[in-house]
Formats: C-alpha cells, structure tokens, sequence
C-alpha cells in the first residue's frame, strides 16, 4: 500500500485524543500537516497559534506545565529553526512533557526548494539533552511510534514526510523506542535507513543481490537513543556499514552510527545523505535523484563500497 | 500604606545584594527594580495553597536574570531554606543562574528573554480548558520587549481572550548596554500593548496600593488580557545603584555592600518608626 507518514499522525491523534490530556497546537499548516483532522474532532483542544513558531512551542510548555500532553506541529524547517532556542530553553531544558511532531522533512516539498527543505533538522534535534528523536519509515511505523509516545513521559522529535510511499510494514508492528529493526539478513554489508529511505534501502538490497552481494537491512527508527545492541551485531557481522537517511550526512543517523562505531567497533563507513548542501526545486524523486539517493545510485555506491 | 509589605521588601533588597555579592555574580540593579512588584504578588495578591495544587496561581519570571529577588522572595515564603540562598550560582544548588524547575517554586525555566509571555499563555489556555480559576502573572522587562516572540505572544493572548494572564512589564527604562531609549527606542509600551488588543494600566512599581490595585483592577478585565506598566527605578532602594546601568549585571564589592545595607537599614528604621 502508498501512504504517507503524515496521515498515519493524523488519524493517530484522532486515535489517542480519546484522552483529555492532548493537546494540539499548529502554526497555520494545520491541513499540511494533518493536524486538521483532531482539530474536527476536538476543535477545543485545537490550538492554531498562527504563523508564529518560537510562540507556538513555549505556549506548548505553558501547556505541559499544567498537566496537558501538546502536540506540537508545522513543517521540519519552521518548527525548528524558527522555534529552536524554545525547543532548547523551555522543552528541553525543563525536559517537558511536549512532543514535536514535524512533517514535510527533508525534500518532501521538493518543488518549494530550499525554503521549505530540511536536512539539519536530525542533528539539531539529537544535540538537545532529554529529547528522543523519532524516523519512522513508513506510513504503518509512524502511527505506532504517535500511539507509542504520546503516553512516554518527556519530550519527543518525530520526523514525518509528506510523500505517499509504498510501506515496508504490512501493519502497525510493535513499536519500541530505541529499537532497530533488521528486516533482511544478510552478511556483506549491513545498511542501515531511517525514514522512507528504509524502502530504497530494501529495494537496493535486492538489486544487491542479483550483482552476488548479500546486504542487511536495518530500519533505525529511533536515531536518539540509538539502538547500539542490534547496530554492533550486524557491523560485527558484515564489517562494512553504510548509512541512508534523507537528512544531512553530517550530524544525523551518519553521524550517530558514526559516532558510536568509532568508538565501539571501528568498521569503514559509508554516509549516504544530503552532502552538506541546500536543495534545490524538482519533484520528491526528482530531487532525491539530483541528491545522490536515486535508487540506483544507492546500488552503484554500496557495490563499490563493498567491492572495494 | 502597606508597612508588612515595605518591610518584606527591604529584607528582600538585603538578600539579593547579599546573595549576589556572595556568589561574585548575578544581576541586582533588575532584581531591585523588580522587588516591590514580586513582593505584592507573593505576600499579598497569589493565591498558592501549596506548591503543587492544580488551582494555584502561577508567575513567571521572564526576565530570568532577575532570579535572586524571585529566589529571596520564595525563601522568605519558607518554599525552602533561607539560608540556601547563599548556594546561589555554587556547583550542586538549587538556585542556579536562571531560574530552573528544580528550584521549589519555580513555575518556568527562563533566562533567555523573549519566552516567558508565550509559556504564560499556554498555562492561561490550560486554565481555561482545565475551567480552573487560577491566574498567570508574567514579569517582562522593558528590554525584553524587543524580543519579537513577545509580540507573537500578545497577540496569541487577546486571540484567546487570555483574561486569565497579566503581563507586568518592569518598566526600568534601561537593558543591558544602556538606556532602552538608546538601544531601542521603545515608545509608549502601554499604547502598543493596547493596540494589540490588550487592557492597560500604568502605574508607579513600587507604591504598594498602586499595585495592588492595579493587580485587582486586572481581575475585572473580561475576555481580554491585562498588561501592567510599572514605571519602576532600575537598582530602586540604594542611591548608588538607581538608574546606574552599571549594576545590571555587576554585584557589589564588599564596601559597596556594606554601604547599600546601611541605606537600606536606615529606612526599613523609618518605616518601623512611622509604624
Ligand atoms: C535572548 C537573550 N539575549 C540576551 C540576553 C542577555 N541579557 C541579559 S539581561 C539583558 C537586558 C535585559 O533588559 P531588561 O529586560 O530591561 O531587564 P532589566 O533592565 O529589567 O534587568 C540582556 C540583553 C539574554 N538573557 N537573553
């Protein structure tokens, strides 16, 4: 099935805003990012703070402060940057119970251009002490990870995408936060995506395969805390790891298996991202292509990797 | 004529040269512009059953640097030891910098200026959907309103009729460099609160029945937010210090301080007098 990740959180808050304590705040995108869907259902726990970000997410720890559980939410690249010393200051810092949910991450809004593109988003978000941050990759996961943290006590950065995109899960599977999930064995190299670069990944593998080389998958979910278990044991296995994400190379998921394996299990490492550059306009597919993350660039750069 | 109150004010002015003085930093010349307004609330006006009941009214200290006369205030109301303040800005305590939630009390981490009206409106809309009677007291300095998220939050506040939320700005006339007029020229703060839809009232900050009145004026607001301007004097209870930007972020040395108790001993002695 194609969906977008987007949809999944609209229909998850109508889900779990049964509950009286959710809240919703939006900065006037509210049918961009779905949040318009609970403000239907309960328009007096809908707050539309207008186009003013940095105000939005402080009124969301106003909120949290009081006992509420907000939903905070605009496009990656306003919320973020526009509302990031309130993201630092106020939710991190008094480590609140608000959850930001972006949506249009990356180069969802490929036509916008740079404006509207987010890559920094990750890194900004994994720096902040007490955040937890969230790539669900596909439609089925982001509604389980919505469901999953609304009720986890402390702040949250669940990263979604606008695009409708075939789904790796054929259902809601079991989320749990700082869990990896290794969809396909294999002992050459082991991926590892986040977001909808987990389908590319699954699809390059199989591409991989017919060339005589045998990938692991792995979807990383959870970039913060990072599932170090299950990404030791598959760069132990296949001594070569490359990492896809639709966010820049520098900081992201990259950068934290970088991180950690330096350290832990030093193995060569590929980063596959968005190579420190701004975006430019063309459709999602387009633009991933323009990037590096067509999927047979994906396939050219992990054979040579692994051939090498 | 409020003798309790002016009382609890010099002693609240005694602690904070002291504490700062103590710690070798801090920000005393906007804790003492501050003192009177923060005093009438706590001692007279909030209604604080306990710190952790739903119904309690709420202040925030936006301008977060002004936390040793928010720090004094809260120890004199016994919400922790008195001697604690002297911990202030030390490895381990409980008072850090800027205000923290650790601190007992503290409703709001601040200390970048600019947040504080906007988490007042979120506690405000919780009151309101939570049908809840209290009230949220935000203190703004008049620096701090050149922060542009203090007029996204205005407006927010008359959107929602937030008559539940008074923001107090500690009209000081000065900021960190210098006199607001010279750094940013402010013009009339209340006329601009108007125009963003707000109820206004202008009063003196240290005239205890201006206050207070002001405070119980704002209850009578419907279904729009109340700004108070207090014209207060920036480092207000000691000659050296008033109007001397000087002291916004500099504590006094020893002598300095020795000299400032003796000033503010000499009128908490009028005022015992006239009592
Ligand atoms: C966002 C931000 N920028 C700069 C500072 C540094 N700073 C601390 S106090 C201050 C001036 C504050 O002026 P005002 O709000 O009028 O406070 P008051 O004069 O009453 O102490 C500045 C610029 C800060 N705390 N936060």
């Amino acid at each position: 099935m194609e969906a977008a990740t987007r949809d999944a959180y609209g229909e998850a808050l109508v889900e779990i805003g049964e509950d009286e304590r959710i809240v919703v705040l939006d900065a006037d995108l509210s049918s961009s990012t779905r949040t318009k869907k609970f403000a239907g259902k309960f328009p007096e726990r809908f707050f539309n703070i207008g186009i003013s970000e940095a105000d939005m997410v402080d009124i969301a720890a106003g909120l949290s402060l009081a006992g509420k559980i907000p939903f905070v939410s605009s496009f990656a690249v306003f919320l973020v940057d526009k509302g990031y010393d309130q993201l630092r200051n106020t939710i991190a810092r008094g480590n609140m119970d608000v959850k930001v949910v972006v949506s249009h991450a990356g180069f969802s809004v490929g036509e916008d251009g740079a404006s509207h593109q987010t890559f920094e988003d990750v890194a900004l978000m994994r720096v902040l002490p007490n955040f937890r941050v969230i790539v669900p990759a596909d439609y089925f996961e982001a509604k389980a990870a919505i469901k999953k943290i609304a009720f986890e006590k402390g702040p949250f950065y669940v990263r979604l995408s606008r695009p409708k995109t075939q789904t790796v899960y054929e259902s809601e599977p079991k989320f749990e936060i700082g869990r990896a999930d290794v969809l396909r064995e294999g002992k050459d190299v082991a991926i590892f995506a986040c977001g909808l670069m987990v389908g590319r990944a699954l699809r390059a593998a199989e591409k991989l395969e017919e060339k005589g080389i045998d990938a692991e998958v792995v979807n990383v979910p959870t970039i913060k805390p990072l599932d170090e278990k299950t990404i030791l044991k598959s760069a132990k296995k296949c001594g070569k790891v490359v990492t896809v994400e639709e966010a820049s190379v520098i900081g992201g998921l990259g950068g934290a298996v970088s991180e950690f394996l330096s350290s832990a299990y030093p193995v060569p490492i590929k980063r596959m991202g968005i190579n420190d550059i701004f975006g430019t306009s063309a459709n999602w597919k387009e633009v991933l292509k323009w990037a590096g993350l067509g999927e047979e660039n994906i396939v050219k750069i992990i054979s040579t990797f692994v051939i090498s | 004529m409020f003798p309790e109150l002016e009382e609890i004010s010099y002693k609240v002015r005694e602690l904070v040269l002291k504490m700062t003085t103590h710690a070798g930093s801090g920000h005393p010349g906007g804790s003492l512009s501050a003192t009177d307004l923060l005093v009438a609330l706590y001692f007279k006006k909030m209604n604080i059953p306990h710190l952790s009941s739903p119904e309690r009214d709420r202040f925030i200290l936006s301008k977060g640097h002004a936390c040793p006369a928010l720090y004094a205030v809260l120890a004199l109301k016994e919400f922790f030891p008195e001697k604690e303040l002297f911990t202030l800005r030390k490895l381990n305590s409980r008072l850090q910098g800027h205000p923290e939630l650790i601190t007992p009390g503290v409703e709001a981490p601040t200390g970048a200026e600019g947040h504080g009206l906007s988490i007042g409106n979120g506690i405000a809309l919780a009151g309101k959907l939570d049908k809840l009677n209290y009230r949220v007291y935000v203190l703004l300095g008049d620096g701090e309103l050149d922060e542009g998220q203090i007029w996204e939050a205005a407006l927010t506040a008359s959107h929602y009729k937030l008559d539940n939320l008074v923001a107090i700005v500690d009209r000081n006339s000065f900021q960190l460099d210098g006199a607001t007029k010279d750094i940013k020229y402010l013009g009339d703060v209340g006329e601009k609160f108007k125009a963003f839809g707000w109820d206004v009232i202008e009063i003196d900050g240290h005239n205890f029945e201006q206050i207070l009145d002001a405070l119980d004026e704002a209850e009578e607001a419907k279904e729009m937010p109340t700004a108070i301007i207090a014209h207060t004097i920036k480092g207000k209870g000691v000659s050296f210090m008033e109007n001397n930007d000087e002291f916004h972020g500099k504590v006094l040395t020893e002598e300095q301080l020795k000299k400032a108790l003796e000033e503010l001993e000499k009128q908490r002695r009028k005022i015992k007098e006239a009592k």
